[in-house]
Parts: C-alpha cells; structure tokens; sequence
C-alpha cells in the first residue's frame, strides 16, 4: 500500500496521467489528419469525443470510492485534472457539433438546440459543468467557502444523469440500448456506493462516539 | 426572382457546384482538342462522354455486371461518384445491425444463391421469377443516381438495373392494383438482427403503382460495374433515387400488387416520423431534425458546410408531377 502510495506522490505521476487522458484526443487528430476516420469523419468525431466525456464522468466518478475502499488518499491528486479532462472532452465535442456538424452557424445551431430534445439536454449539461470547471482552482475553494463550493460541485451527480440521459435519447432512433446501459449502469453503481457509505458513516457515528478528529 | 426564400421551390445551386472542376475541366479541354484539329479522335470520346466523365472504375471485388447507357431522363448525374469504399461500409441494413459499420462486417452470411423473386397480388401473370430470369428480363443500364438517406448524409452511386416498370408490364396488373409492396428477406439464421425490437420483419417497403411505373424507379442488380455486395441489399433491391433511402427495399424476395396503401417497416415503427411517401423534401423536416441540408460523403469534408438538399433529391423535373396538387407536408 505504501509502494502504492509513493509511487502516486511521485512528481512524475501526474505530467504522466496528464498525457494518458490527453491520448484519445491525440489519437483522434491523428486520425483525422490520416484520414482514418471512415466515411463520415464528422459524425465520427463527434461521437468519439462524446463517449469520451461520459469515459471521464465515469472515471472521475470512480475516484472517492476508489481512494476509500482502496485506502489510497494520494488517488485525490488526480481528481480535479480528471474532472477537467472531462470538461476539455465536452469542450471538444460541442465544438466537433458546432463545427463540423453545423458550420459554426449560430442561428442553426440554435434551432437544432431547440428542434432536439437530446440536444438540450447534452447542452444543458455542458452548461452545468462549466461553473464546475470554473470554480476548480484554489483561490475559487477559498473564496467559495468549502461548503459553497461542495454544494456546487454535487451538481456533477445530475450532469451524469442528464450526460447519460443524452446518450440514450440519441440511441433511441435504432433501438440501440447496449452501451447506454453499461454506462448507466457504472454511473448507478458509483453513486449507490456513495449513498450506501453515507448511511453506514452515520450509522457507526450513531452507535459509537466519535474517534478523535475523524470527519 | 431575386430574392430567394425558403418557399421558392426548386433552388439550384450555381452550375459551378453542379458539375465538378475534373468534368468541365475536361469538356474545355475536349473544345481545344476539337479546335486544334484533331476533332475526329477526340469525337468518339465525346460520344461516350458520360463514361468517360465519370469514368467509374471497377472495384474488380465482385462478377462484373455491365450496365449500357440509358436513355431516360435523369439517369446519369454528372456529380463525383462515391468511394466503392465508403458506399459499401457505411450503410444501414438493419438485419445486419444498426451500426452503419455493420452490414460490411455481418453480411457475409446473407444466402445470396439460389434467389427468387414472388411477384404475387393484383396481377394478371403472377410468376415466381430466379434471379436468372429476372437478370436477362431486360437490358442493363447505368444509372448514376443521388442517395439520400433520411438521416442527413448523401451519396452518389452508380447503380447497374433497368426500370421496374420493364418488370411490372410483363406481369400486367389488374386495373384494381394501386400499390407495389416490396418484401425483403429476413431469415433470422442468417441475419443476426432479425428479431431485434427496432423494427417489424421482415422489412416491408412500398411505392405507388404510378411512382413505382416511373422509369427512375430501378430494379437494382449491381453497382459500380459489378453485383450489389451482400451488405448493399444483394442480389436484388429497390432504388428509388428522389425518395429516402429507406424506402428502397433490400433483397427482395416478393412483390405484390395490393389495392389498399401498404404498412412499411418504418411508418409502422414511428408513423409521426416516416411517412409512407418520405420523398427528399428540404422543406419538410424530420421531427428530430432539419432535412434542409445534407452532408456529401467523401466530398463534404470536416471543413466544408453541408450542402443544401434538393426538392425530391433533385429529380423534381422528372417526377414533380407524380405529385402534383398533393399536400407535401400532409403527405410527408
């Protein structure tokens, strides 16, 4: 554990996760520049960056029970560039939509918003995660106060809901549940992880007092 | 008129984006040839100048199935071909999957020999026809058609066929025959997506008995010079260039003459959003989406805006009057 713990601290782990999440985007271009993405790239593109970002919903979702169960509190480092590494993703694939889909064209893109329900919603939740990375540096916490800044930050439990929620209304024209359910499904079980270590926390603070300094 | 509205009809595009630079290119080159006196060379290529415009080469994957020249109007549009590539693995043939990357990958299943077609219904001569006799039931022709799938991408497709009117004569329908209903195979031990929720089987198209007389209306066997491939709808589908794409059946294995209006697959899966005409209208949108603009494949790259949608896919010329006093967005 301890080895584990090291090697998470090392000045090097962090430059080195920063360049793994930043692969499938490298990937992408590559692609796109080789002209290996099929016969529509556009669509291709979109849909890659799109289930990248639910990827990282799901990753950074994954960190806190992951640190607890584990016992690894170094696995906190990582949090917030996964979470920022979600919204570059979301960044992206709004910008593949805007662009390549819709040229750009404000009036369009507007009508489209409003002509398809899974596009509001993949919107809103754009919208929702962005004072999310907004308020991610230090300075932000400070000013914020915790609590403030927590209460914000649980807003990321309806962005995956309404990511999710997306993804299966797009699939829903062929029927085509599959996927959708696996992410639901990793989403569902984070967050139940989450309510159950709630309610047992409680539960051993009401039947024993209290350690010393434990939260 | 000047100013142009959404409600000003067929908007063409300027000839510039008609005809691709290598095809006009080549015509200012053919007049030079012509004036600097060696005309008579020049010439037989002029004759042959849709092929040698387009000059489609053969993928050289599958039994070459020629098609000669057709005379009907519309047949051959000028506009750059499609990548056999890309025509053939991205696609939507639902028994294969839902995935466009699908019917390449899972089609190979498909028992495309012995074939036969049921031409059953109101008809005076009905008769199981094999493939063999349907091949040879009328020339072979080239037509260069526009695809246009209701899901906001386009093609250009050379397609090898002759007119299913050539077959519908042969089989004389009765006076009280109105509709053409295509039944397509669905045989759940060869196509894996056969009994997916998605859609009722088999897949059931239809025309009416004047669209489908309409000569554009292509009984298909081929593509690119060669037999359809199994992911494309082999050995025998619809195509039916000024509507969606869907509404051109695969493998067809019956065709039946009918009085009333046929459910198809889609009308009866989401009726409010596939209507049983579903010709290319910019003017009628998809209830998920704008229909107004399409994205070319191959051509309309990551930077290019997609291109307008033409007015029945741009054949309103030859099949506008099929139409004529109907309300298109009732009649969607």
């Amino acid at each position: 554990m301890a080895g584990r713990q090291k090697w998470l601290l090392h000045p090097g782990a962090k430059p080195l996760v920063f360049m793994l999440c930043l692969m499938p985007f490298a990937w992408l271009v590559y692609q796109a520049f080789s002209d290996q993405l099929g016969a529509n790239p556009a669509e291709a593109l979109i849909r890659a960056t799109g289930g990248w970002t639910l990827r990282f919903v799901c990753i950074v979702l994954a960190v806190t029970p992951l640190r607890v169960i584990s016992k690894t509190p170094a696995l906190a480092r990582f949090r917030r560039m996964l979470g920022l590494f979600c919204y570059f993703y979301v960044v992206v694939h709004l910008l593949s939509y805007s662009g390549f889909d819709m040229g750009f064209d404000v009036a369009d893109i507007a009508r489209d918003i409003i002509k398809r329900p899974f596009i509001l919603v993949g919107f809103s939740a754009f919208l929702l995660l962005t004072p999310l990375a907004a308020t991610s540096f230090n300075a932000a916490i400070k000013a914020m106060g915790a609590k403030r800044w927590q209460w914000l930050h649980k807003l990321v439990y309806l962005i995956a809901g309404l990511g999710i929620l997306h993804f299966f209304w797009m699939r829903a024209g062929k029927n085509n549940f599959n996927e959708v359910f696996v992410y639901a499904a990793i989403v569902a079980m984070l967050l139940g992880w989450r309510v159950w270590n709630h309610w047992s926390k409680r539960r051993r603070q009401v039947s024993s007092p209290p350690a010393v300094g434990a939260r | 008129m000047l100013i142009k509205t959404n409600s000003s009809g067929f908007n063409h595009p300027v000839s510039s984006d008609i005809t691709p630079q290598g095809i006009y290119q080549g015509r200012r080159d053919l007049i030079k040839l012509m004036a600097s006196g060696t005309a008579g060379a020049a010439l037989a290529g002029w004759a042959g100048r849709d092929a040698l415009a387009q000059g489609v080469p053969k993928p050289g994957k599958l039994a070459s199935l020629a098609g000669g020249k057709s005379a009907v109007a519309g047949a051959v549009t000028m506009e750059k071909v499609t990548e056999y590539k890309d025509a053939t693995t991205y696609n939507n043939f639902y028994e294969f999957g839902t995935d466009k990357a699908d019917p390449a990958k899972n089609a190979a299943t498909l028992p495309v020999k012995p074939w036969s077609v049921a031409v059953e219904g109101l008809v005076k001569n009905p008769k199981s026809f094999t493939l063999e006799e349907l091949l040879k039931l009328s020339p072979q022709e080239e037509r260069i058609y526009r695809l246009r799938c209701v899901e906001g991408w386009s093609m250009v497709i050379p397609w090898v066929g002759y007119s299913l009117s050539e077959l519908i004569k042969k089989v004389e329908p009765l006076g009280s025959a109105k509709y053409v209903e295509f039944i397509t195979l669905a045989d759940p031990k060869t196509m894996p997506f056969v009994g997916s929720r998605v859609l009722e089987w088999p897949y059931v198209e239809a025309l009416r008995l004047d669209e489908a007389m309409h000569p554009l209306a292509l009984l298909t066997f081929g593509m690119y010079g060669e037999v359809l491939p199994n992911q494309n709808g082999a050995p025998v589908r619809m195509v039916v260039p000024w509507k969606y794409g869907f509404k051109s059946g695969k493998s067809i294995v019956k065709i039946r003459f009918t009085d009333k209006e046929p459910r198809t697959a889609w009308n009866k899966a989401a009726a409010q959003e596939y209507g049983f005409y579903s010709n290319v209208n910019p003017l009628v949108d998809h209830p998920r989406w704008s229909q107004a603009t399409e994205r070319r494949i191959g051509e309309d790259g990551l930077f290019a805006k997609k291109r307008k949608t033409l007015m029945f896919n741009g054949y309103e010329a030859q099949v506008g009057q099929l139409y004529a006093g109907m309300d298109l967005k009732k009649n969607f």
